[in-house]
């Protein structure tokens, strides 16, 4: 089963939920951080890394030996980032989303793929819990195709959990879709409710499960809570504004350590999680 | 005229709130909200909208059934895994690259803009503000913030303002390029947490090292780890990061946006203060 933890505005924790979820379940059980602009699984699940691997996009790279500066590839190219200029071709490579048509359609074959770094990613186990991250190269805009290359690691085999970038546009939508069940991680605040339907949205859109998690439940007001009564999305659990939950999480301690009766809570959660993605 | 954006790295930390502050304090300016794929700002400063405008940007495939032959090339060149084998394209997967559309023997392929999205100019009690909201599940939002920055500093030209307030987007990826690159300063909100210190490390390295802007740094909530805050402070000066604030842990930042008021107009305790000077600083410096 893939479980996915995403949120539309940021800092509602999906992190600690993606964490606690993943920490109380112990066994057989897979992180995926696809958070890959600012990933922050790996201090709360602390694994112990393999050496990193960088991953690639393919850009083209053009042979001017056999260019015939006929201008097919500028006229396939969505995205300007290859231009032929009468006797010069340009190549953008951060502009180039990797789709190939410039070297497919290319009449001399003067058009050949070579990698553009995208950044790396790194894996790890800690106990039962085998931990997969991508990170964005600095300056890299596109995280989609590393999001795709994080998740080449799923194991069927195994419970996975998906921390999700926030937001509800592309790097979202690439980490949660094909999973069994989204979880909707927000705050009963004028912001979270805002951001939360969005992601209801988006997540209907793609036709997936959904739940919701309310975090400090006791700020804000009702708001959220009627508008998931109205909607019909059930809200799976509620985590109390707790100074010392912010402190801990502060210090990279997980929720479950501070307070072990939370595993009991979060492994209720699964259950439940379980039970409605299947049904 | 003086571009801001606020961003953070980490989302959560506080960014709007900041921004909406900055919305009330600073004279004469255009606002613009650069998050729109969660845009938050306007639940404060309560827009009403003077002029709104389609977001056309990027195309989908679409194979028309009974063009179809079936023979399979599209298939073949899709990078994208878009084409399902029998032949429908999934408008969530599709790039938009017209790569099917071009090789399609029978052009059996449409290929139409998408409507993306909107963006509006509109009346605030603080001045004019730029604003937009991304369809869902689309993509492009960094063309969505290039074009919101553009129209607000047409505006910002037309009004001779002396600002531009703008609320970026979390994360270092393609919307936060969009957002930060050419603009004259960027105040990054970060909060005394690993996650959060993590998170402004490569903040840092994007906005002031990778692209040289001029970057001040805050610590929201600071009091939830003085030491962690230290040592976010200690960071700064290091790298010659502008340190301009850090503001306690209050709900009552909560209750001002539960009232959609920014936090200056709501108290005049040590919250608005700490902002009110972290904006001195800012401003004398660039």
């Amino acid at each position: 089963m893939i479980i996915s933890i995403a949120s539309g505005k940021g800092g509602t924790g999906k992190t600690t939920v993606a964490v606690n979820l993943a920490l109380s379940l112990e066994n057989n059980v897979q992180y995926l951080d696809c958070d890959v602009e600012e990933p922050n699984g790996h201090i709360f699940i602390k694994p112990e890394f393999q050496p990193p691997i960088t991953v690639g996009t393919p850009i083209p790279e053009v042979d001017k030996s056999k260019c015939s500066y006929c201008g097919k590839c500028g006229e396939i190219c969505q995205y300007n980032a290859i231009l032929v200029i009468k006797n010069n071709v340009l190549v953008f490579p951060e502009l180039c989303h990797s789709c190939a048509g410039c070297w497919l359609v290319c009449p001399e074959d003067a058009i050949s793929p070579i990698e553009r770094e995208l950044g790396i990613i790194e894996q790890g186990n800690n106990g039962g819990v085998e931990f997969i991250h991508g990170k964005l190269r600095i300056g890299e805009a596109m995280s989609p195709p590393l999001i795709r290359k994080v998740k080449e690691k799923i194991d069927p085999a195994k419970t996975v959990i998906i921390d999700a970038p926030p937001g509800t546009s592309c790097p979202v939508i690439e980490s949660i879709k094909k999973s069994d069940f989204i979880l909707l991680v927000t705050e009963p605040t004028p912001f979270g409710l805002n951001d939360l339907k969005l992601a209801v949205e988006m997540v209907r859109s793609l036709k997936l499960k959904l739940g919701v998690i309310i975090n400090r439940s006791d700020v804000g007001n009702d708001e959220v809570r009627d508008y998931c009564a109205e909607e019909n999305i059930p809200i799976l659990m509620e985590i109390k504004n707790d100074r010392k939950i912010a402190e801990a999480y502060s210090r990279g301690v997980p929720l479950v350590a501070l307070y072990p009766e939370y595993r009991a809570k979060f492994q209720t959660l699964y259950h439940d999680i379980e039970r409605r993605a299947g049904a | 005229m003086k571009e801001i954006v606020i961003i953070s790295g980490k989302g959560g930390t506080g960014k709007t709130t900041i921004t909406a502050a900055f919305a009330a304090l600073a004279k004469n300016k255009v606002m613009a909200d650069c998050d729109v794929d969660a845009a938050d700002l306007h639940l404060i400063l309560s827009p009403d909208i003077q002029h709104e405008e389609d977001f056309y940007s990027g195309k989908t495939a679409f194979i028309r059934e009974n063009d179809c032959t079936d023979c399979g090339k599209c298939l073949e060149v899709c990078q994208f895994a878009a084409i399902s084998p029998d032949f429908i394209v999934d408008p969530v997967a599709c790039e938009g690259c017209g790569v099917c559309v071009y090789f399609c023997p029978v052009d059996a392929i449409d290929f139409n803009e998408n409507l993306s999205g909107s963006w509006f100019i509109s009346n605030t009690r603080f001045g004019t503000m730029v604003h937009a909201r991304l369809g869902i599940a689309e993509e492009n939002s960094g063309k969505l913030v290039t074009l919101v920055r553009r129209q607000a500093k047409l505006l910002a030209e037309k009004q001779n303002a002396d600002y531009i307030i703008v609320d970026g987007a979390p994360g270092i990826g393609c919307p936060v390029i969009s957002s930060i690159t050419g603009a004259n300063a960027v105040l990054v909100v970060t909060e005394p947490t690993l996650s959060g210190r993590h998170d402004l490390e490569r903040v840092v390295s994007l906005a002031a090292g990778h692209f040289q802007i001029h970057t001040f740094v805050c610590v929201n909530k600071y009091d939830l780890n003085a030491e962690m805050t230290d040592q976010i402070e200690g960071y700064c000066q290091e790298n010659n990061i502008g340190f301009v604030g850090k503001i306690p842990y209050d709900t009552i930042v909560t209750d001002a946006m539960v009232q959609a008021k920014t936090i200056i107009e709501f108290s005049d305790g040590v919250i608005a203060k700490e902002i009110g000077i972290m904006w001195e600083k800012i401003n004398r410096s660039i």
